[in-house]
């Protein structure tokens, strides 16, 4: 693992750095974080200054409490939500694209009716059914996310279950498990990453667009998401609240992006040399 | 008289992580008007790269370090892109290996025709059409009026190379350079293409560079040969004398592998059945039978061979042996035993006893295992073997596959192509199997690399006493290591017997055809064999 890491570029690196400061973010909140998380502590959209290091929020918050405590609930959350999607989608995928015939058929029509309605909609009507609780959240945007990542891992299976090497395990007698877990899952890995590394920034958003509408991560509770849009209209007075959250998503976004790319571009390696 | 083109001192370099290795050294080569020039040499020999060069063009992670390539006069070594543009498919053409991949299946053989010299501005889309139809009647296309107005997907593997020739002629190129144009392709069709590519370039005087490792393919074409290898030049000398006399090792070499291959006189002592395929037929649409009564035998220690040409269900006996292709009617007997007809419905004991090695060890291999698991898993499936004792069984299975042992930690991409195949063939006898099914294992790799294995393969049935059933479209393959001989056309077997037998005359009509498309060394054998064809 140390080797690795020593061989692995600049860009690779610096990735590793925004992410492993997240983390940290995460773990350590309350001791980093210089007021509560739902206190409010000064004026409204109050300027950066010693007190509050990014200023304060339309209630007076402090900014830079509330994105640390944000990393906390944001992160958790939308890591979850991408490996239930994924563990759920790539599996189902899989199995479409091994067993095929009829197995096949069901699986991608249901996936076709989830994926008819749009996706804010289908959440909407499950939310207000189910109640807003953060599982039930997790659990309706991860179905929704696995729909995609479904059809992803059906099309890249397919391409890799039509070669020999999957045709000899058969002829072998493995089982579906063996084929799928070792034949098909290293070899569809690639592509799989690099979705991850997307599906997961556009969670953040997704969770952001429900707590807009009052369905997703409730307030009080500090989300990156919700606070740029809580705090959108400060934009227009030219005060830069907004982009607090903002840049804390998009750094997070680019660092995941950058690991990501250096994964792909080590294990494409092995593959076309 | 100055020449066409003039290679000196060609040095090519490719990138390997941060170092450029050279991939063509210090080569010198010239081209005279109306000359065939065949480049011959194995895979990585730098033919295909000193090819390119000569259109001044490297591939991505090239790049020419010195030397100097003057077409006309022109170093295009020093070339601007622009001046580069104009000459590449105008004044030098290129024919890919591949016919299939190089057309693009969304247009129609003519347009992709007319877009070189409407392009270069030197004709109109209806001249070059005209011009399309000449040369599609010159190369012996079948409706050249109407032929191209298909799309690639619906012509023949044959007829889309001969239009490929036809594409590289449309602007008269004063050079045209063939990378391995038939390699791809049939005996039979091989046969209609050379003559094809022959005949065009006699009647309009072009230079071509020929690029193959078939030295019998080269023979009946090039004035003159050059032998490359690992980029170096091995051998320069004009055809016929270096046929009858060739001075390096290697080349000789080279020579030698066709005329190697003795016939193995088996003692018939041995003469249990262990495959008995009986009246078997098979289809994948309801109807339409791709197998159709297939009747065959194979003995214990012996090797069946299958041949035929492609499309004519040879593969499709071997899916239908395996069970990946259920046959709706005959049986499958194995070793005494009926088998079901579907791969599920098998015993593991007989799934174990029957392997198969495939044509591409690329993908016949998964490219994330170690060597070590492809070849530790039939050993862990079918016998439970693991740990200490399976490392032991996978280094000897290396061993005896003649590789050496620290490759079992390596990855696939870490091998050469007759490495993977070999790996293949420790793979399959890692489940001890009683019949082995080869299906064109040696049609991907190099003349050499082939030979090795198919020495490998004889030493392991006399070790092993495995039986093999041996699917080619090679007969040269066949005459090598058959003990039997299956011909097949059309999803029908047309003859069958001992090897001695089939190939001694007379012959069935379509194997004495098989038979007499391979090409031979004699320079002269093309000529004979196409007036022989054309007086009967």
């Amino acid at each position: 693992m140390l080797t690795l890491l020593k061989k692995s570029p600049l860009s690779a690196r610096v990735g590793l750095i925004i992410i492993l400061l997240n983390l940290v973010t995460m773990i350590l909140a309350p001791a980093i974080a210089p007021y509560g998380e739902t206190e409010m502590v000064g004026e409204v959209w109050a300027p950066m200054s010693a007190e509050h290091l990014m200023g304060t929020d339309q209630l007076g918050r402090d900014l830079f409490t509330r994105i640390v405590y944000g990393a906390r609930n944001t992160i958790t959350i939308a890591l979850l939500i991408t490996l239930l999607s994924f563990a759920v989608g790539s599996l189902c995928g899989f199995l479409a694209a091994t067993v095929g015939g009829w197995v096949d058929q069901v699986i991608s029509r249901i996936v076709d009716v989830v994926m008819a309605f749009p996706t804010l909609i289908f959440a909407l009507m499950v939310l207000s059914v189910a109640g807003t609780s953060i599982p039930v959240l997790i659990a309706v945007i991860a179905i929704l996310d696995a729909t995609r990542v479904y059809r992803l891992s059906r099309a890249v299976a397919m391409d890799i279950e039509v070669l020999d090497f999957v045709e000899v395990a058969r002829l072998r007698g493995e089982g579906l498990w063996w084929i799928m877990r070792h034949e098909i899952l290293p070899n569809a890995m690639p592509p799989l990453i690099a979705e991850f590394g997307l599906r997961f920034c556009f969670v953040f958003l997704f969770i952001s667009a429900l707590s807009f509408l009052g369905l997703g991560i409730q307030p009080p509770t500090a989300d990156w998401g919700s606070m740029v849009r809580e705090n959108s209209g400060a934009i227009s007075f030219g005060i830069l609240t907004p982009l607090w959250p903002a840049g804390a998503i998009a750094l997070l976004t680019i660092g995941v992006n950058l690991v990501v790319d250096w994964f792909l571009h080590r294990s494409s390696q092995i593959r076309s040399q | 008289m100055e020449p066409l083109l003039k290679i000196s001192g060609l040095k090519i370099e490719g990138r390997e992580g941060n170092r450029w290795q050279p991939i063509v050294n210090t080569i010198d080569l010239t081209l005279q008007r109306g000359e065939i020039l065949g480049l011959i040499g194995e895979s990585g020999a730098g033919k295909s790269t000193l090819g390119l060069a000569a259109m001044g063009y490297t591939r991505k992670g090239c790049r020419i370090a010195s030397g100097a390539i003057v077409f006309k006069g022109m170093d295009l070594t020093k070339a601007s892109g622009r001046q580069l543009r104009r000459l590449r498919g105008s004044k030098i053409a290129y024919v890919a290996q591949s016919a299939a991949a190089s057309f693009n299946p969304a247009h129609k053989l003519i347009d992709q025709f007319c877009e070189g010299p409407v392009q270069h501005g030197l004709s109109s889309y209806e001249a070059a059409a005209r011009k399309a139809v000449d040369l599609y009647r010159q190369l012996g296309l079948p409706d050249p009026e109407t032929i191209g107005n298909r799309y690639p997907h619906q012509v023949s593997g044959g007829q889309l190379q001969r239009a490929m020739v036809a594409m590289a002629m449309a602007t008269d190129p004063d050079i045209i350079i063939f990378d391995e144009p038939t390699t791809a392709l049939d005996v039979t069709t091989q046969i209609e293409v050379l003559a094809a590519i022959k005949g065009v370039i006699q009647q309009l005087n072009t230079a071509a560079i020929y690029i193959t490792h078939d030295l019998a393919v080269v023979a009946q074409l090039a004035d003159r040969i050059m032998v490359l290898r690992h980029g170096n030049l091995v051998e320069e000398g004009a055809a016929r004398e270096m046929l009858e006399n060739p001075q390096a090792e290697y080349t000789r070499r080279l020579l030698s592998v066709r005329s190697l291959r003795e016939d193995k006189a088996h003692a018939a002592a041995d003469r249990d059945v262990i495959l008995d395929v009986q009246n078997v037929s098979a289809s994948y649409v309801k109807g339409v039978n791709v197998v159709e009564d297939i009747n065959l035998k194979i003995r214990r220690r012996k090797t069946v061979a299958v041949v035929g040409e492609s499309g004519s269900g040879k593969t499709t006996v071997a899916r239908v042996i395996t069970g990946l292709l259920p046959a709706y009617r005959g049986k499958i007997i194995f070793d005494g035993q009926e088998l079901s007809p579907d791969l599920q419905s098998r015993k593991r004991e007989s799934l174990q006893r029957l392997q198969m090695i495939y044509q591409m060890p690329d993908v016949a291999l998964n490219p994330r295992q170690k060597i070590r698991k492809i070849i530790g898993r039939p050993l862990a499936f079918y016998f439970g073997i693991g740990g200490r004792k399976a490392l032991e069984r996978i280094q000897e299975l290396l061993r005896l596959v003649e590789l050496p042992e620290n490759y079992a930690d390596r990855y696939p991409s870490e091998l050469s192509g007759g490495e993977k195949q070999r790996v293949c063939i420790a793979r399959a006898l890692a489940a001890n199997p009683d019949l082995l099914i080869c299906d064109e294992i040696t049609s991907a790799l190099d003349q050499l690399v082939a030979e090795g294995i198919l020495k490998l393969l004889q030493n392991l049935q006399n070790d092993l006493g495995v039986s093999y059933l041996f699917i080619t479209h090679d007969l040269a393959t066949v005459k090598a290591i058959a003990d039997e001989i299956v011909v097949m056309l059309n999803g029908r077997i047309v003859e069958q017997g001992v090897k001695g037998e089939i190939l001694r005359p007379p012959h069935h009509e379509y194997t004495e055809l098989l038979l007499s498309s391979v090409p031979e060394m004699d320079p002269d054998w093309l000529d004979n064999l196409l007036e022989e064809r054309t007086t009967n």
